[in-house]
Formats: C-alpha cells, structure tokens, sequence
C-alpha cells in the first residue's frame, strides 16, 4: 500500500508503461483505401477517389472492426487511420468510434477536405487522443492546387482545418518541399503556429517515397523521382533555422555503433507494429509490400501474423553483395532511410541499396563533419569513434 | 467537482473512460473529452491502485471494499480507509468513476 499519487499518468505509447512483457502488438497502421480526392504530384498512394475496382475489393466496416477487436486484445494501444484518403469512407465514423470503445488512440491522417460540421464535433466530444495529421500542400489556391491538381481542394481544406479548430480538436498540418511550395516552408510554419488548435511544428515530405506497388501506377514514379530534393537542398533546408538538426545528426551517429551487418529490418523502435492494407493483407510496414513479406489475413489470423510471421520476417537476412559491402559496414544507418520497403519499391528486391538514400546521408554526414568530400561512409573503420570525437 | 468520498455509496467505472487490461497492467484510456488535464495521455495504477480498482464494479458499497481490503492487507483500518478514500477521490475527480448511489 502507497500513499504516494494513486494514479499515474503515462503516455500510451511508452515504454515505461510496461513493466514486463510488451504487448505483441503495440501500434497498427490501416490504410483504409488507396483512393484520394486528391491528385497530388508527389503522392505513390492516391488512385482516384472513383476508383471502382479497389473500392470494390475495400474491407467492409465489419472485417475493421472484427480485426480492431482482435489488434486490441493483442494489447494495441495505438492505430493510424491513413489512406489514401481514409474519410473517403463512408463508413470511416463507424470505424473510428468502434477503434475508439475499444480504447484504442487514434492518428488520423487526412487532407481534411472531407471533414463535416458532424465528424469535427465527433471527434470534439470523442477526442482520437492524438493530433489529427493533415496534409496542407500550399499557402494560397496557387500554389496548393498546382500539388492537388484538383480545383476547391484548397477552400475545402481550409474549411476542414476551421471546423478542427472551432471545435478544439487538436491537429497538425504537414508541408512538403514541391516546386510550387518550396518557398513557402517559412510562411507554412508561421501560419501553422496561429491556427486555432494546431499543435507542434509542421514537418516538410522532401524524400518522397516510390509507390510500393508495382503495378501500372508505379509509371509515375518517374515522375516522383525528378520532384526529390537533391543532398545539398536537403542539407540546406534542415539548417534554414540553424545548425540544430546538424547537430543531431551527429549525435545520431555518435550512438549508433557499427553497420547493420545482414540484417535487414532495423528499425527496432517498430519492432510490435504492423500494418495493413485496404484489403486485409498484414504487412511489415505501409511501405513493404514484397509478395514474400505480405501475410493474407483473411486467411490467418492477426495472433499469427504479429506472434509468428513478423518475428521470422524480422530474421531475415540480406545477400546482395553490395548490401554486405556497403550497407553492411556503414556507420551511416541511423541516417540513412535504407530499408526493405524502400528497396522493393526502388529495386522490386529487399536488399539493394538505394544510391538516393545512400547521397542523401552522406549529404548529411558532410555537413556534420562526419565525412569529407567523395569518402564513402563503409570505408570508415571507425566511424562512431569519430561521430563521438567530433561532437 | 468536489463532492466527497462517502462509504456508504457504491461506486462503478464510467462510461467516460475505457478500462483494458494489457499484460498485467490496468490501463485507462479516455473516450470522451476532458478527462484528465490533456487529452493525449492515458493512465495506469500501482499495485494498491490495481487491487482497489479490482473492486469498484458497482456491485457493493464502499465500507464492504473496504473491509475486503482490510481482510486481504496486512494494515491498520484509518490508514487504509483513508488509502481508498483518497484514490476513489482522485478517480472520481478525474471523472473515472461514477456514484451509483
């Protein structure tokens, strides 16, 4: 018996939570469709919002809520609700509340063109206990709709950040670095910060992925490739408010000792996370969508999938020669966004490095003192050691 | 909302909050607004904490909790009234639980 607090406070989301086991499952990813209202230029997701064959082949509301109730007894604390476009659903509230009786966080990612008087004053009187993340890709009709390509995106967006706001629900807008808005970084976070219920600071897509299925869509990818930020405009847009995210980077590195060696998935933090797309298929993450990394739920079961299937999927290992060579020896890897998902959308394998990454890292090794000019990071023996010596 | 702990009432949870039990823990998560200062957190209990929750289904009143308490804890009787008191204060100021009369 304690006379201290009786109740304490945590983050759902910690570890400190636990003081045992953690959950099988901590977080899930559902990406309710593919289909967006939205065309933006830089997007690997969006098929039409009239797209009748994916909707078609859309999970009902009954499979989400029966896959909800199943996440949630495995401990899930916390589920995004992404798309695609996820209010395209006419059945999103439904969803939503059932995620939420089951007392489960909600991330709600949108473009809040579709946010109603009615959905804003739901999620006023039942909060999703995390800030609502919304896509604002542009400061006037101009610059948004040149993203969008879609004519009222931009007044509706506006309409639906104003509903959020009249009704305290807390939200947070997310830019990207295009070349209609690349200007507008500044002026993005300075309106952000006066918005009614926005919370934290907006952050900036600039390293846009490939679409991760490789079917007729992916020809726009080529198209995705030529809107990324070079190293040097990345380096330069992270420092337009110092040298504060320099300065991370090397402590990053400084903390992360050696190359990954042939592991492949190490992004430990996502270690009891999964993710699931429009049409019941578990994945590692939303990005990984390798046909031997993909497990069919309506086959199986989530128990499986997160207690069997995720754990022998994390021991895989890499084989690309280069991968061992490079990727393998590289002091860079806190850095550097190298991972299956983005080799299976680059390459169509798991374990290729992907020479975009590779220069974006390096770009940022530069800057931080890391490396000089034309050295490669896997030729570094001791490259922690210096991380820490130059800090 | 300051009205105080009485004995003689029965206390349940609230359909304000979702109550789970994950991995040993009890973990209350907020389903309708102002529940706690912010709205991003969630709470969970020590063990004490745990074993008087345990009990407050809406089934009985308080003073039987408490000598259930009193027969299962090795503690003198003000000490631990006053424990379960101050707790089911803090849960009810929170809005956790609810009179049941």
């Amino acid at each position: 018996m304690s006379a201290q607090a009786y109740v304490r406070k945590v983050r759902s989301g910690e570890s400190g939570l636990w003081k045992s086991a953690k959950p099988a499952l901590t977080r899930l990813d559902i990406e309710l469709t593919e289909r967006c209202n939205n065309d933006c230029l830089h997007c690997a997701v969006n098929l039409p919002a009239g797209d009748i064959e994916a909707r078609g082949s859309e999970w009902t509301a009954e499979r989400w809520k029966t896959l909800l109730t199943e996440a949630a007894g495995l401990g899930c604390l916390v589920v995004r609700l992404t798309g695609g476009e996820p209010l395209l659903r006419a059945d999103f509230e439904e969803i939503y509340l059932h995620a939420r009786r089951l007392g489960l966080r909600v991330m709600l990612f949108t473009n809040a063109t579709l946010i109603t008087p009615r959905l804003a004053r739901l999620l006023k009187d039942v909060p999703p206990l995390e800030a609502v993340e919304v896509s604002v890709y542009g400061l006037t009709k101009e610059t948004c709709e040149a993203v969008t390509r879609v004519s009222g995106s931009f007044a509706a967006c506006r309409r639906g950040l104003g509903l959020l706001g009249e009704n305290g629900v807390a939200f947070t807008v997310k830019g990207a670095v295009l070349p209609p808005t690349s200007r507008e970084a500044d002026a993005l976070e300075a309106w952000a910060a006066g918005l009614p219920g926005h919370a934290g600071r907006p952050a900036f897509a600039m390293l846009f992925d490939l679409r991760s299925r490789r079917d007729e869509a992916a020809k726009k990818n080529k198209a995705i490739a030529g809107l990324r930020q070079g190293g040097d405009e990345f380096v330069s847009f992270a420092r337009r408010h110092g040298d504060g995210a320099v300065d991370e980077w090397r402590d990053f590195c400084a903390r992360s000792a050696g190359g990954r060696g042939d592991r492949l998935f190490n992004c430990l933090p996502m270690g009891s996370s999964a993710a699931v797309d429009p049409y019941g298929r578990l994945q590692y993450c939303l990005g990984l969508r390798h046909p031997g990394t993909v497990y069919d739920l309506a086959a199986g079961s989530m128990r499986e999938a997160v207690t069997k299937f995720l754990p022998r999927l994390r021991e895989t290992r890499a084989a690309d020669p280069a991968y061992l060579e490079r990727c393998g020896r590289c002091f860079l890897k806190g850095l550097c966004e190298q991972c299956p998902a983005k080799s299976w959308a680059e390459h169509g394998t798991l374990d290729t490095p992907v020479e975009y990454f590779c220069g974006i890292a390096h770009a940022q090794a530069v800057a931080a003192g890391l490396l000089d000019w034309g050295e490669k990071a896997w030729t570094v023996r001791d490259g922690s050691e210096r991380a820490k010596r130059r800090k | 909302m300051t009205e105080k702990i009485d004995l003689s009432r029965t206390y349940a949870p609230s359909d304000d909050v979702v109550v789970r039990e994950i991995e040993g823990e009890i973990v209350i998560v907020p389903l309708t607004s102002g529940i706690g200062d912010v709205e991003d957190e969630c709470f969970t209990f020590d063990e004490w904490g745990r074993a008087v929750w345990s009990k407050i289904d809406g089934s009985r009143p308080l003073e039987t909790v408490v000598q259930e308490l009193l027969d299962e804890y090795d503690a003198p009787a003000g000490l631990l009234k006053g424990e379960v008191v101050g707790l089911l204060q803090e849960l009810y100021e929170r809005r956790m639980i609810v009179d049941k009369g």
